[in-house]
């Protein structure tokens, strides 16, 4: 029963809240986990700017050193005119590195391996680019798809491919996430039910040899909690370099 | 065995859990509700928190360092009145010393001629004592070589010659 690596993912529904539509909604465990990960972050980062010291303490430094990377990544990547979007990409990116990280506590849902909520936050992202973008540049946001130096004769060819990186984008940025958390809990899930059936089918002498899958969870949970990490960053990244080009079209 | 395969197959009915259609309105209700207050909260409240945190500390150590590089500038006039002043202060020494030195200079040889004259007029007079005393002695002498020469031819020839021929003799004598 606890080997089916992938019971962990099994949204549970805690109270039928109503519908809308012919939709249920409800709440449920992936809810909770999302209404945690805004208590935590904005609760964090309301603590650690609560004394606003000059020369911050622990948790005032680590609320600035986010701060401040993420700062500092919008405005590499998107300039200083994407800092108007800082609250979007701060949001995007401790929401995703929060729910994450929950994930990686065990027993906690990961809300983030389901395809419907990185979808929809990678929806989110191309949709304020697609409409920042024609707010800002209006037509000349097209010139995206319409690389300048580029022979007449190849134009059609290169303006398709723009227009499928483009499309592409959204589907990329979801699933990258998505299949990312998915596969390293099921992964961790995997190895973690090999100790229990070497112990079940070897007795004492499969104890000793869950020795062996129990070392890989170790490294896997390290490896898990990097990519965990890791994708938060390369979410935020990508929503900047894909507001980058709403911001400044044309390449 | 038969139930538990039979269980199996309902459990194996319901798809991957990410692929469970009649959970995404509730997903999607959720993730819009709470991503929406996040970005609402961060936005409005915590961020400008941080971030006036963060500009306060930027605009105070840039004050401190505007304040270290005026007080710098400030010191750093100081010193180079206090050094213009040093050398106005030297130079002025130097002067009143050089000054003091040809007064003394000029001074001692006025004391000097003076003194100088002093002994020459007094060597000048006993060059003259000397002279008149020589004067006085050489004619004392012709006296004297008159009066032997008459003695002396006196004896010689037995009678006194004459007083102006003696004379005459010594004085071609003498000169």
């Amino acid at each position: 029963m606890a080997a089916d690596p992938i019971a962990q993912f099994q949204i549970k529904k805690i109270v039928t809240l109503g519908h809308i539509g012919p939709y249920e909604i409800a709440l449920t465990n992936s809810s909770l986990f999302m209404i945690g990960a805004v208590v935590v972050i904005v609760g964090f980062i309301l603590l650690a700017s609560s004394s606003r010291s000059l020369v911050p303490g622990r948790l005032q430094s680590v609320a600035e050193i986010t701060y401040e990377f993420v700062a500092g990544t919008v405005r590499s990547t998107a300039g200083t005119e994407g800092m108007k979007f800082f609250p979007l990409v701060f949001s995007l990116f401790t929401f995703v590195l929060v729910l994450n990280m929950f994930g990686m506590i065990p027993g906690f849902f990961t809300v983030t391996s389901h395809i419907v909520i990185t979808g929809v936050l990678a929806l989110l992202v191309i949709f304020t680019v697609i409409i920042y973008g024609l707010y800002k540049n209006g037509f000349k946001f097209f010139k995206l798809f319409w690389p300048s130096g580029v022979p007449m004769f190849v134009m059609p060819m290169i303006v398709l491919i723009e227009i499928l990186s483009f499309l592409s984008r959204p589907l990329s940025l979801s699933v990258r996430l998505f299949a990312n958390m998915l596969a390293g809990h099921i992964t961790i899930k995997v190895f973690a039910s090999f100790i229990g059936l070497l112990a079940t089918s070897l007795g004492v002498a499969g104890w000793a040899l869950g020795i062996l899958p129990f070392g890989m969870l170790v490294a896997l949970t390290a490896l898990d909690l990097l990519v965990a990490f890791l994708q938060a960053y390369v979410f935020a990244v990508l929503t900047c370099l894909y507001l980058n080009d709403a911001i400044h079209p044309g390449h | 065995m038969a139930t538990n395969t039979t269980t199996q197959t309902q459990d194996a009915k319901p798809p991957f859990p990410p692929f469970q259609g009649e959970t995404f309105p509730s997903q999607i209700f959720w993730l819009v509700l709470c991503f929406v207050a996040l970005y609402v909260l961060l936005s409005r409240v915590a961020l400008p928190r941080l971030g006036g945190a963060i500009a306060a500390r930027n605009a105070k150590i840039e004050g401190d360092l505007e304040a270290a590089n005026r007080l710098r500038n400030e010191s750093e006039a100081a010193q180079a009145t206090y050094e213009k002043s040093l050398a106005d202060a030297r130079a002025k020494a130097q002067a009143v010393a050089s000054e003091t030195q040809a007064k003394a200079a000029s001074e001692a040889e006025a004391q000097r001629k003076q003194l100088e004259d002093g002994l020459k007029a007094k060597l000048d007079a006993a060059e003259k004592q000397i002279a008149s005393t020589k004067t006085a002695a050489m004619s004392n002498v012709r006296g004297i070589a008159v009066d032997t020469a008459g003695l002396i031819v006196e004896r010689l020839t037995g009678k006194a010659p004459a007083k102006p021929s003696v004379e005459r003799a010594v004085d071609a004598a003498l000169h």
